[in-house]
């Protein structure tokens, strides 16, 4: 049952991550990486882990990517191909990201045959509801949640900050 | 586990059949022959089926005729894709809202436990808000691949609008999550049997801007500015025609029973009567059983939903046409400027009040 969910998904997941880098046009782009968040989402879901799932529809697909959407459509980016060429080959650059996907690969296909894959971790009932969550944000991690908020503060004033010298 | 998903399935069909089958057409008549009233005209009477008008209400199936009949027209350089994927983009969140809107509360019948809400979330008003979100998308894909300045212009406005919007929203319903110390749209339901703790009077103005932000992204007039007809003709959808145009329009109709039922559930006591708990209720009825009983109390208390449903309904529209439309720098300025500052101070105000309570 579990596994019937799972593969559309991942497969849905997969494909859509495919056509955020192969579709030529800007606006084709963020649409299958919107898909693709939702396929994450539904993963998460999966896992018991509703909270996290709702928050990657609300922000990721909902709230950042309309961002981009807007930012797209207003620079009218209609990607018929003639503006958009590709890069001058860099033979130094293709090595090092080709190590770089390598490493990766290796890493995973070493996590994968590590762990049993038959054997789930147990998890409590509760595990994954906001209450959980947020208990565990304040208690156990209350120190690098409450940086990473004033992070986001200051990037934010920031932004205000900059585009408002702009404005004047 | 078959009866399960058998009154599953019954709860979906029960709430397609009444957002989709009744409420969105008999909408359609609603506000035709409520704008007649305040506008002093006779109004929506034309379609008759041999001489027999019925109030207007033909004018809904005269409706969906036209649609259904109508040329289905992209025009040239459109994304054929995305121009066809839009409305239903737009529709479907619409009504997958509903999956997580308790119309009634817990009800044993034939020795089931029924539960009145398609799927009992956690997050469920999270849920509603997540969903919101990518309604945004169908308005926004429907203006950009339509190939139309005026097209583009209308869902820019959209966008920009319903982001605006999405961030009061947001906030007030922290306000409401602090008050109840739950985001289970059925808990929250089921704590507003006392009538004092209705969400309207310990969350007034959390009210007021949920309200406010709803109706702004449903895009209704006094917030039309995506579609604004004297200005951009008919801003994202000018381009659709026949079913598809059908859809957007359904979107909006569904929307707005959406409102009114997530303004029920969160502020005005959901499914329950005011100072008439459910126990009493079950005590009246106590000499038809338990299944009678609760059968009783069950459809009364999916009535009363309804009742407040249809009222807020009437409120919504009410404002449609007494209102008229903002300017596009009013909105934001009422969005960011007033909304927010205010939604931010209601956060504020609640958890100071809470923590004096404790």
């Amino acid at each position: 049952m579990e596994l019937l969910t799972f593969y559309p998904l991942a497969g849905f997941s997969i494909l859509l991550a495919l056509g955020v880098v192969i579709n030529k046009s800007p606006i084709g782009s963020a649409l299958c990486l919107i898909g693709m968040m939702l396929g994450l989402a539904g993963i998460f879901a999966m896992q018991q882990a509703h909270f996290i799932a709702i928050l990657q529809v609300v922000i990721y697909a909902g709230a950042i990517m309309v961002l981009f959407m807007f930012v797209i459509m207003l620079l009218n980016l209609k990607g018929t191909g003639a503006e958009w060429r590709s890069r001058e080959r860099n033979t130094l650059l293709t090595v090092l990201t080709a190590f770089l996907a390598l490493g990766v690969l290796y890493k995973i296909v070493d996590i994968i045959l590590e762990i049993d894959l038959d054997s789930p971790a147990k998890v409590a009932d509760t595990f994954g509801t906001a209450a959980v969550i947020g208990e565990t944000l304040f208690t156990d991690f209350v120190l690098p949640f409450e940086v990473a908020s004033i992070l986001l503060l200051a990037a934010m004033v920031g932004a205000v900050v900059l585009a408002k010298t702009k404005l004047d | 586990m078959i009866t399960e998903l058998l009154i599953t399935l019954a709860k979906i069909l029960f709430i397609i059949g009444v957002t989709v089958g009744f409420f969105a057409p008999i909408l359609t008549w609603v506000e035709r022959k409520q704008s007649a009233i305040m506008q002093d005209r006779i109004g929506a009477n034309r379609a008759d089926i041999l001489g027999f008008t019925a109030l207007g209400l033909f004018h809904a199936i005269a409706d969906a005729l036209k649609m259904f009949t109508k040329e289905d027209f992209i025009p040239e350089g459109a994304n054929k894709v995305l121009h066809t994927l839009s409305p239903i983009i737009a529709v479907i969140p619409a009504i997958l809202t509903f999956a997580v809107v308790p119309f009634g509360g817990v009800y044993n019948l034939f020795g089931h436990e029924v539960n009145l809400v398609i799927s009992d979330l956690d997050v469920g008003l999270l849920f509603v808000f997540a969903i919101a979100s990518i309604a945004t998308y169908g308005y926004v894909i429907a203006g950009w691949s339509s190939n139309n300045n005026w097209s583009l212009l209308g869902s820019m406005r959209t966008a920009s609008q319903m982001i605006s919007y999405e961030v009061t929203m947001g906030l007030t319903i922290i306000g409401v999550l602090m008050v109840y110390g739950s985001m289970r749209l059925t808990d929250i339901g089921a704590i507003q049997e006392d009538f004092f703790r209705w969400g309207i009077f310990l969350q007034p103005l959390g009210f007021l801007m949920f309200l406010t932000a709803a109706i702004a992204e449903n895009k209704r007039i006094p917030f039309d500015n995506p579609e604004a007809e004297s200005e951009i003709v008919a801003g994202y959808f000018t381009e659709y025609s026949g079913l598809k145009f059908g859809m957007f329009f359904m979107a909006e109709f569904i929307e707005i029973v959406t409102i009114a039922a997530i303004v029920t559930i969160l502020f005005f006591g959901a499914w329950h009567i005011p100072f008439l708990t459910t126990a009493t209720l079950l005590s009246w009825f106590e000499i038809l059983g338990t299944t009678g009983s609760n059968l009783l109390v069950m459809l009364i208390h999916v009535g009363v939903f309804f009742a407040k449903v249809i009222l807020f309904i009437w409120l919504q529209m009410t404002i449609r046409w007494t209102l008229p439309r903002f300017r596009y720098d009013q909105i934001m300025k009422l969005g960011w400027k007033i909304l927010l500052p205010l939604s931010l101070a209601n956060v504020l105000v609640t958890g100071i009040v809470i923590l004096m309570l404790q």
